[in-house]
């Protein structure tokens, strides 16, 4: 055993910023690694790569990549990275965020910029709760499950998000867990070589609060609950993709291609000053 | 849907326009390329012609959800290194003012104009209003400060709009046009000059190298060069308290002491070189007129038809609302016996003249709805307090 | 990326396997137990010391029996751990 101190993927990461401040066993770390990771095999160019994040544990993200990146207020991440990449559209533009940023106060802004197809990616790592606050129900807290502001049990359905994104016209939408490791750091890299809206929905373990509420003490237990219960049902029907304590449906459900809204538009252009000449 | 020529070119020359159009151009000609908006009475014509020109121009137009995203748009874009503008109205105005902070604490150089209307609420779309003027100062939470320019006519919404963008561009601040519904829908005669003639200011651009950059580190100015996406600085920029190097300090009184009172400096500062005011008759004044907006179009005629009564009115206008011209406030309130403010709300900019005026009579008349006060009313408020 | 063995090749006896080398960035690791949980040959085990943060880091059982799937480098939130092919040189 040799011991370094060099990561082979640290030249990724800001060295001042390191140690992250996730919890120990926090599934945003393995979103990072594999977020990375697929960036070192697609020898991404860093100069031309922007990470948005918005308000969460996960958010943080923006600020250990080691390159252009933005956090920004909460649940707008997606239309800031709009501005962005229809401003310069030779920009990868990728959003790492989290349930609560993405689809409670995020939520129209996803369902449009789906619409539209703006060409940005995004990783929703999926913890079932508010984090950073302290562990409050969100939008994809399974029912009954205790947390902060559901002390008798969650009364909310959750989202499926892969079928709002799928419905809401995204190009590609994929679900794996942080123990899906390499099909998850595949999907990013499938991701990143796409043009238009693509989601891409991480499970994720949050073992200092929804797991220790919900009977999952430790990262460990959660990450056993992923290796048990989840099933890969690629393209079947994202409507049918649920997320039980039985049963947790990963896979890829759309791939599919579409004009982005960049290229539309720039189209547009073309054609408003080639009549103009005339 | 107005129809213009279709011409990939500026419009120079003599016009005869709308003031949201005015505006529109003006924003062109300062080297907007990027709008991002929604419809809202009285500014949706800045969307709709902008919606036609800015492909014109290789620009990106783009309608969003809300004003919430259109001003996140708008701030992506500016990172991204486009001159960026959106434009709304009280309502509207209201939802942007969590990411105005973020503008703010990012320094993201862009431009917001608000075309006020009767508020609070929905309350009368049509008509104009001048209930938002201390909105702009203090509309987001936290401590900060910036610039909002109040036009008075249609060449105005035209040349105030680029001196918006300069602003924003030279203090890397959200940048305000407060606009009218009166000033927004009037036709005047509006003079475009030609490109060359036209004064444009663009931020101040990182002169080190790339491994020295440090994206918030102020220059004597206190205000830091900025490098765009893509450009491989790769840096950082939060919405969090951050250190000079964009990282977050949420832990530090230092870090929020520093960062916070220089975002203020930046505009008290350099307060000399922003305010701008137009002065009419008020050398040897006894009652000043304090105005802005279309109200002051009122107050210039007022002042007149006072002078030919004898009575010595001078009218200070204000052009620059924030930073409020407090210094020039409080010199020609030592010299005139009584100061009138009219004001198309309950009282809002008269606060500031009387913080100013110190120990001098400030008169306020407050008049809302369809209408701005005419100059007889605005007379015979001289009157009383000459 | 290393090479991996996926099955046992024909020439098992005259092709050396690639050997693995374990990097623990010791003081990184925060105590989650994911590399040591997962890796499909049980290398690591929890180790008895504790580090700077306070936890007991993995420590490798039998760096021989690893087989570089570099599952543990992946998994890990901690960037803590990651596997290198041992450059050989001949007879090693």
């Amino acid at each position: 055993m040799v011991e370094q101190v060099t990561h082979p993927l640290s030249k990724y990461l800001r060295a001042d910023m390191m140690p992250h401040i996730w919890c120990p066993g926090c599934g945003n770390g393995i979103v990072l690694n594999c977020f990375v990771h697929a960036l070192d095999e697609l020898k991404t160019d860093l100069d031309k790569l922007v990470v948005v994040s918005g308000i969460g544990c996960i958010g943080r993200t923006a600020g250990y990549t080691n390159t252009d990146s933005f956090h920004t207020t909460h649940g707008r991440a997606i239309a800031f990275a709009t501005g962005v990449k229809l401003a310069n559209p030779e920009l990868e533009v990728v959003i790492v965020s989290g349930d609560g940023d993405l689809f409670a106060i995020g939520g129209n802004h996803f369902i449009h910029a789906a619409r539209r197809n703006i060409g940005v990616k995004v990783i929703c790592a999926n913890n079932f709760n508010y984090g950073m606050t302290g562990g409050q129900l969100g939008p994809t807290t399974p029912l009954e499950s205790v947390t902060t502001t559901s002390p008798y049990g969650n009364i909310e359905h959750p989202f499926n998000l892969v079928h709002l994104a799928a419905a809401a016209g995204a190009i590609y939408v994929a679900r794996w867990t942080t123990l899906h490791v390499r099909r998850l750091t595949q999907s990013i890299e499938k991701m990143m070589q796409k043009e238009g809206f693509c989601f891409i929905e991480v499970i994720s373990p949050c073992p200092e609060i929804y797991g220790r509420y919900n009977k999952m003490r430790t990262g460990l237990e959660m990450m056993e609950w992923f290796k048990k219960a989840s099933v890969v049902e690629s393209f079947s029907d994202p409507a049918k993709a649920e997320i039980t304590k039985e049963k947790i449906v990963v896979g890829e459900f759309v791939d599919i291609e579409k004009l982005s809204y960049e290229k539309l538009f720039h189209e547009k252009i073309a054609q408003i000053n080639e009549r103009s000449i005339q | 849907m107005l129809s213009m020529p279709n011409k990939r070119s500026l419009l120079t020359g003599a016009h005869f326009m709308n003031g949201d159009v005015a505006c529109a151009e003006g924003a062109i000609a300062a080297g907007c390329r990027f709008f991002a908006g929604y419809p809202i009475t009285p500014a949706t014509e800045i969307a709709e012609h902008l919606s036609q020109r800015m492909p014109e121009f290789g620009g990106i137009y783009i309608q969003m959800e809300d004003e919430i995203a259109s001003i996140a748009a708008v701030l992506g874009a500016s990172y991204a290194g486009l001159k960026a503008m959106t434009a709304t109205s009280g309502p509207g105005f209201s939802l942007m003012q969590e990411n105005i902070g973020l503008a703010v604490m990012t320094e993201t150089p862009c431009v917001i104009v608000d075309i006020m209307r009767g508020g609070p609420s929905t309350g009368q779309p049509t008509l104009p209003g001048q209930q938002d003027v201390m909105q702009a100062r203090w509309g987001s939470h936290g401590d900060y400060a910036t610039v909002a320019l109040a036009p008075s006519s249609v060449q105005e919404m035209f040349d105030l709009t680029l001196e918006a963008f300069n602003l924003a561009e030279t203090y890397r601040v959200p940048a305000m046009l407060l606009g009218d519904e009166i000033v927004a829908h009037m036709y005047e005669k509006l003079v475009i000059p030609p490109p060359d003639k036209l004064k444009i200011v663009n931020h101040k651009r990182p002169n080190v190298p790339r491994e020295e950059y440090v994206p918030f580190k102020p220059d004597e100015d206190l205000v830091p060069p900025m490098a765009c996406f893509g450009e491989g600085y790769h840096f950082h920029a939060t919405g969090l308290t951050h250190d000079e190097r964009g990282y977050p300090q949420t832990s530090s009184s230092e870090a929020q002491q520093k960062l916070v009172t220089r975002l203020c400096n930046k505009i008290r500062k350099n307060e000399d070189k922003i305010i701008r005011v137009e002065e009419t008759m008020l050398d040897d004044a006894d009652v000043a007129v304090v105005a802005y907006g279309i109200v002051a179009r009122s107050a210039l005629s007022a002042v007149r038809k006072a002078r030919e009564k004898g009575i010595k009115a001078g009218l200070l206008r204000l052009i620059t609302l924030w930073p409020f011209p407090e210094k020039r406030a409080a010199q020609v309130a030592k010299q005139v016996k009584a100061i009138v403010v009219p004001e198309m709300n309950c009282g809002q900019m008269v606060l500031e003249v009387e913080r100013a005026a110190k120990e001098t009579p400030v008169a306020f008349l407050s008049k809302l709805g369809e209408e701005p006060h005419t100059p007889l009313e605005i007379l015979e408020e001289i009157r009383r307090n000459s | 990326m290393p090479e991996r063995i996926k099955h046992k090749p024909l020439d098992i006896d005259k092709v050396k396997p690639p050997k693995a080398e374990i990097h623990i960035i010791t003081d990184q690791c925060k105590g989650c137990g994911y590399c040591i949980q997962f890796c499909p040959k049980q290398v690591l085990e929890e180790s008895e010391e504790i580090n700077a943060r306070g936890v007991h880091p993995p420590k490798i059982v039998d760096e021989s029996k690893c087989i570089i799937c570099s599952f543990c480098t992946a998994v890990c939130p901690d960037f803590a751990i990651y596997t290198t092919e041992k450059k050989c040189a001949e007879g090693c």
